[in-house]
């Protein structure tokens, strides 16, 4: 019986050698930048040279990024703010319509995630110049919340056609409004989806550069908006800096969310 | 508490092509229990969503006492529903379950609280008020279903199909304990189901759909002996269809000029037990099988369809002894032959 299933261990080496061959891959050009940001030199090195925390101090030393990273926080916030209900209610609607139109509403929902960001940065440009918002913060916002609505709605729609509608007609019934009945009953049962799809929200517009660069102006620029501006004039590790306490942020989290899952 | 009675006026409903409901019409007196029985797609499971105000019929109007609630919102019309699968909010206990309508109309909490329990009480679930839902049987989810339906005294209740997920026996005791609770409410109840003994058994009447229409609304003993159409005769038991000419009389005439309806477990085969006015049928005897309760004997007669005959085991001398390919003549009290107008068997 035993050969019929040989314990191939040849096999399962060079899986594991894969595996780690593909994540070291896809690892090591962001774990780069933490040797690279404790250097003590001016350049980006690697190795480095000599340690030192200089370009951490830098940054939080600095108004100009400490305001970036405030503008960043903000607007991944508000972001999820805004985009998960507004998924949320737009999934429940697809999900009541079924058919065609369902369809068709979820395809144009969903284009802003298809459609280059480029594009779209353009076209939220020119809207937002004849209303004259460009440079605000709810300019930035309104192009990061059409982004995270539809990475809100790839987490929140299988989560909602897996829900029992007649719940929410149980609790139409029993004398509850729409409000009531999608607060009461829907809300706290997809808690889960509701999480992931906050933080993806929140990940998304806190990882947005282009339609930063775009339309944010000033104070209201974004993190990844002065990386990359600070990246075009002067190569200091200060970037590195702030790429590795991205990257940790980010990571913890994911970490947090994904265990409050499982519990 | 007051129950009301109900008016369905011509409603219609039509989904593309489909017509889920033809112009239904249908009165229910206060504190009545009605049930809609019909198989899948007759339109019943439609027409009691329209009374709960989750569809919204093309035409016609529905009345609850003599105020018009055709488009009034689920929410603002008092009414309580029993759903097939039960419906119960899981991520709360059984008395927030309960509590839930009590709460949603502002009732004071300890008012509220004791309202659930009493409700739970009555439906025989004390002392499992702060289980989950997830640890209840189907039984006790079903009566947490009903506690939660009638605790906020609504005026009507709706029940679609919810005996449906229970094993048979649990299914007898519900369908007595949901009536004796209807009886106790005095609440105007509409019962929803396919199930046709459980539709005699409950019902005060019973509405007979199929295709988007009712065919017959009666008392279940008048839906049962006297079906308006063929289709109510044969949904509702093993009923025979007779072409005219093909019952005599003892005496050898002809018995009607209209297609009959002899339910099988009418027939004798001792031609005393059917009385002076009996009606005959005769046929070669095609197949017969002991079923417990009764034998069932299918006859074969001359030029005519095949005939169910089924005889209660008490009565069945000489049953047993009847062999197949042999000739049987089979007797029926003559009030026992139904006419049903207009069908051609």
């Amino acid at each position: 019986m035993l050969e019929a299933y040989p314990d191939n261990r040849l096999a399962r080496i060079f899986l594991w050698g894969f595996s780690a061959l593909a994540m070291a891959f896809l690892m090591l050009p962001t774990l780069v930048v933490v040797p690279l940001s404790f250097s003590a030199s001016d350049l980006l090195e690697f190795p480095p040279r000599a340690y030192s925390l200089r370009w951490y101090e830098n940054f939080f030393g600095s108004a100009t990024w400490m305001a970036g990273l405030r503008t960043s926080l903000i607007l991944g916030t508000l972001t999820a703010m805004v985009a998960v209900p507004l998924g949320l209610l737009a999934c429940i609607s697809i999900n009541r319509l079924g058919g065609k139109t369902a369809s068709a509403i979820q395809g144009v929902l969903l284009a802003p995630s298809i459609v280059p960001g480029i594009l779209l940065a353009i076209g939220l440009f020119f809207v937002l110049a004849a209303q004259g918002l460009v440079g605000t913060l709810f300019g930035v916002l309104v192009g990061h919340v059409v982004l995270a609505i539809p990475v809100a709605c790839i987490v929140l729609l299988p989560a909602v056609a897996r829900f029992d509608w007649n719940q929410v007609q149980a609790a139409r019934s029993l004398g509850a409004d729409w409000a009531r009945a999608i607060g009461g009953i829907i809300v706290p049962q997809l808690q889960i989806s509701l999480l992931s799809a906050t933080l993806m929200a929140f990940l998304t517009s806190l990882d947005e550069s282009v339609i930063s660069i775009f339309v944010a102006s000033g104070r209201n620029s974004t993190l990844p908006k002065l990386m990359f501006l600070s990246l075009r004039d002067q190569i200091d590790p200060t970037i590195a800096a702030i790429s590795t306490l991205w990257t940790a942020i980010v990571v913890v989290v994911v970490l947090i969310v994904t265990l409050r899952q499982k519990s | 508490m007051k129950s009301l009675p109900i008016t369905i006026d011509s409603v219609r409903k039509t989904y593309g092509s489909y017509v889920a409901l033809d112009d239904v019409s249908l009165d229910i007196r206060a504190g009545e229990f009605l049930t809609l029985l019909g198989p899948s797609g007759s339109g019943k499971t439609t027409l009691l969503m329209a009374l709960a105000g989750f569809v919204r019929p093309d035409s016609g109007k529905l009345l609850l006492g003599d105020r018009d609630i055709t488009r009034l919102a689920p929410n603002k019309r008092d009414i309580g529903i029993v759903f097939q699968n039960y419906a119960l909010f899981p991520h709360m206990n059984v008395l927030a379950n309960v509590e839930y309508p009590l709460a949603l109309r502002k009732t004071p909490k300890a008012e509220a609280r004791q309202r659930a329990l009493d409700t739970l009480a009555r439906v025989k679930l004390e002392g499992l008020s702060e289980r989950n839902i997830a640890a209840l049987s189907g039984g006790q989810r079903q009566r947490v279903a009903l506690a939660r339906a009638i605790v906020f005294e609504p005026r009507v209740m709706l029940m679609d199909e919810p005996l449906s997920a229970l094993d048979r026996n649990l299914r007898e005791t519900m369908q007595y304990e949901i009536r004796r609770l209807h009886d106790d409410l005095g609440i105007t109840t509409i019962y929803v189901t396919h199930d046709q003994r459980e539709a005699l058994t409950m019902s005060d009447r019973v509405a007979v759909m199929n295709s988007g229409r009712i065919q017959q609304i009666d008392t279940p003993q008048r839906i049962y002996d006297r079906p308006s159409t063929r289709f109510v005769a044969q949904f509702m038991g093993e009923a025979n269809i007779l072409a005219p000419g093909s019952v005599r009389t003892i005496d050898g005439g002809d018995a009607s000029h209209e297609t009959l309806m002899i339910r099988a477990e009418s027939f004798h085969l001792d031609a005393r037990l059917a009385g002076p006015d009996a009606v005959a049928l005769e046929g070669m005897l095609r197949a017969k099988a002991f079923r417990g309760e009764n034998w069932l004997l299918t006859l074969a007669p001359d030029g005519g369809q095949e005939v169910l005959v089924c005889i209660p085991s008490a009565l069945a001398g000489g049953c047993a002894e009847l062999a197949t390919g042999q000739r049987v003549t089979v007797f029926a009290s003559a009030a026992k032959a139904h006419a049903i107008p207009g069908a051609i068997a």
